[in-house]
């Protein structure tokens, strides 16, 4: 299988960086050299509108521009950037490995098509590359091939998968990979779950019982669960990480498919809302193209360099 | 939600009200709230700033009927402007040629392989047999394997060239196509990101070669700002003949679908909504309109009240309720009737947004409550019905035996038109008098619909 996207080199944020601002920075752009005035007040408005940041969030942004009006565009750039950061910063907590919980067990869930089963293959092969051995537990029993495709990744990464026939009961396999993990003495164990959408009922009650059977394994499991969020989605990504959030205490997220053009915007009222740690964002479909995130790096990608 | 849009469009209007028409000036809030809420329901910035123009020029000049509320005025030439926008040159899924060839491109993630065979079962109208699949996605693991999965799940085709080039293995499933006589051929592809040159590329020498009569975007409901790039790519890459909307099931607003119709032009065929290989629908213009604004089929419940409303008896009921004069049991009576015409309490309260009919139901608000109230009221002598207040115990006792009901009923009934009477005599001089006055005058009160 061709692993087309793999890139290499020139690190991994100018990469995000260089793609998020493909169009064009900011203040390269017409806001050059102006100041801050009610014109360009709504020029920042628009910018952040169509980086999916959101109405709410955008006009709370844009009320503490409001505050260095008269000053220059850079200087609102930079109040921005001073107010983004006061956003992330908080979140910008990386995942740790507690070594004394073993297995360490994620949970990775999310709406369908936003990259479940992809981020699941590249963290596992970071953790390896940590020297951790991992197990993966085929945990969607619903989509057709899902367990086939986390095999797949299986094999790339040299990391086992335990899985049962299409149809099974995911707590079941996900238990099944919990026990099997413990006799085999892993470290980390990932299950996947199927995508759903976080209005369907039935199917949020069914990600609860993995979750009470994963507890009932060791009370202090799942030691993350790991919301997947698809930067190219708009407000509606908001709902899911609070519906997901409500119903399963989500401790960490990761932005997928920042390769576009799309900003993830939405990530800032995510954010702004749920405080839940951001743990990783993902720029494309290489087993290496899953990072930590880093608040300044997403700020810098999502509003263009600092003003040189 | 449609009320906060109404009710925040109809504060931005406050200064409009009474003074009949729509201007420059007191526009300006107004047109900047339905931004907001186009904005919020994720239609792309620049799509949204045409329709806000278009809406805006349709409404200068527009008389504000003072009966009802203006926002509801104003939200009604949104929602015909974005119908417009969703509809026109509408046209149905048309396959043609024998293979019948449609492919399906989007962005990963989109729902395309899961389409595919939602497709499948769409177009055969059941008899899959006639259906091939044949996926060209030799990048994402298991790929192929998923969609020959949902092949056997169907019944229909599936196959599998040994070649790992996307336009071959296209090629061999046209051959195979041709060699078993089938009569649609559904071409699934890689996912692929606009930006991705090479991927583009790749998909439009794949287009070529197989020459499909229908070339399918696959679009994600919950696609935000970025969907007209994404889409303008795709338009520009290929000759896109539709769109299929994918998870409408869940709750987002679908902006995308008219951020992606204004951009492309292309029209919006199928909306995908639900896990089931059979969640597969027609896309209803008028009804996706409604969901972008956040409301339930308001505009419908409208226009159907106004079909139904008897003009002359709700002008009587109107004149009176203006003299100051209590509404009496002749005229509840009317209104009762009128709302069993309409098809009855249910139909019009599950129009509106966040109704559920069983709780109305088991808050005793259902149909046959209202056809024992009319009996009741049916029971009663024309004396009586004009001056409830001669109703003693004997004649509740008549009544009650002339309905075939108890006393109780007799009591309940009289006591909710004593609370109807007094709460309408209180709007019509209060806040209320706009609302509520427009549903019962009729004539001028609903400005919709014509």
């Amino acid at each position: 299988m061709a692993d087309s996207n793999a890139r290499k080199g020139n690190g991994f944020f100018a990469k995000l960086k260089e793609r998020l601002t493909k169009s064009r920075s900011w203040l390269t752009g017409s806001l050059f050299g102006r100041a801050i005035d009610d014109e360009t007040l709504e020029e920042f408005e628009e910018r952040l509108l169509t980086a999916d940041v959101g109405v709410e969030v955008t006009s709370w942004l844009v009320e503490r521009l409001r505050k260095v009006k008269g000053g220059s565009a850079e200087a609102g750039t930079e109040a921005l950037r001073t107010a983004l950061l006061e956003l992330l910063r908080p979140v910008q907590v990386p995942l740790e490995i507690d070594p004394s919980r073993k297995p360490f067990v994620i949970l990775v869930v999310g709406v369908n098509g936003t990259g479940k089963t992809t981020t699941i293959g590249k963290l596992g092969h970071r953790l390896r590359a940590e020297g951790r051995s991992v197990l993966f537990a085929a945990g969607d029993t619903f989509r057709a091939a899902a367990v086939e495709q986390l095999q797949e990744w299986g094999r790339r990464t040299s990391i086992g998968v335990v899985s049962q026939a299409p149809g099974a009961d995911p707590a079941a396999v996900v238990h099944d990979a919990l026990a099997a993990a413990k006799a085999r003495g892993i470290d980390v164990v990932i299950a996947d779950t199927a995508g759903r959408l976080h209005t369907s009922k039935g199917l949020m009650d069914e990600l609860e019982k993995i979750r009470r059977v994963v507890a009932r394994f060791d009370p202090s499991a799942p030691h993350e669960v790991l919301l997947t969020v698809d930067a190219s989605q708009g407000q509606n990504a908001l709902a899911q990480a609070t519906e997901f959030h409500e119903r399963l205490g989500v401790t960490g997220l990761a932005i997928t498919k920042l390769d576009g053009t799309a900003k993830g915007g939405v990530v800032l009222a995510i954010a702004k809302k749920l405080r839940v740690p951001i743990r990783f964002v993902a720029v494309g479909e290489g087993v290496d193209d899953l990072a930590v995130f880093d608040a300044e790096q997403f700020i810098g990608a999502l509003i263009g360099e600092r003003a040189a | 939600m449609f009320d906060t849009l109404t009710e925040r469009l109809n504060g931005a209007l406050k200064k409009i009200t009474g003074r009949g028409r729509i201007t420059e000036d007191n526009v300006r809030d107004t047109v900047r709230q339905i931004r907001m809420a186009l904005l919020e329901a994720d239609v792309a910035l620049p799509v949204v700033k045409r329709i806000v123009e278009r809406v805006r020029q349709r409404a200068l000049g527009t008389e504000v009927a003072r009966s009802l509320n203006p926002g509801q005025t104003f939200v009604k030439i949104v929602h015909d402007e974005l119908v417009h926008v969703l509809g026109r040159d509408q046209t149905p899924l048309r396959p043609k040629g024998r293979p019948a060839v449609l492919l399906l491109v989007g962005l990963q993630g989109a729902g395309k392989t899961t389409t595919a065979g939602k497709l499948a079962r769409y177009l055969s109208n059941g008899q899959t047999s006639e259906v091939l699949l044949v996926s060209t996605d030799v990048y994402r693991p298991a790929a192929r394997e998923q969609l020959e999965t949902i092949a056997r799940d169907i019944g229909a085709g599936y196959v599998r060239p040994a070649s790992d080039n996307p336009r071959e293995i296209a090629l061999e499933a046209l051959a195979e196509a041709r060699r078993r006589a089938s009569r649609w051929l559904i071409v699934d592809t890689a996912g692929r990101l606009h930006v991705d040159d090479e991927m583009m590329a790749e998909v439009r020498e794949l287009h070529a070669a197989i020459d499909p009569s229908e070339t399918l975007f696959i679009v994600d409901a919950m696609l935000g700002q970025d969907a007209v790039n994404s889409a303008k790519a795709f338009h520009d890459a290929l000759p896109l003949t539709g769109v299929i909307l994918t998870k409408a099931d869940g709750d987002a607003r679908g902006g995308a679908a008219l951020s992606v119709r204004e951009i492309t032009g292309v029209p919006i065929k199928l909306v995908g909504t639900g896990e089931k290989l059979d969640a597969l629908e027609a896309f209803v213009p008028e009804r996706f309109a409604s969901r972008i604004l956040g409301m339930g089929d308001v505009v419908g419940l409208v226009e159907q009240v106004q079909r139904q409303i008897d003009r002359e008896k709700a002008e009587r009921v109107a004149a009176k309720v203006k003299k100051g004069k209590t509404l009496d049991l002749e005229d509840y009576k009317d209104q009762l009737e009128q709302l069993l015409g309409m098809g009855g309490l249910a139909s019009v309260l599950e129009k509106l947004p966040g109704v559920k009919p069983d709780a109305l139901a088991s808050a005793g608000f259902d149909d046959r409550q209202l056809r024992r109230q009319i009996a009741i009221i049916n029971s009663m002598t024309r004396k009586e019905r004009r001056n409830p207040d001669l109703i003693d115990g004997s004649r509740k006792r008549r009544i009650a035996a002339g309905s075939g009901l108890q006393i109780q009923d007799v009591n309940r009934l009289l006591k909710q038109h004593k609370l109807l009477a007094k709460t309408i005599k209180r709007a019509s001089k209060g806040g209320l008098e706009r609302a509520l006055g427009g549903m019962l005058r009729g004539r001028g009160g609903m400005p919709f619909g014509r």
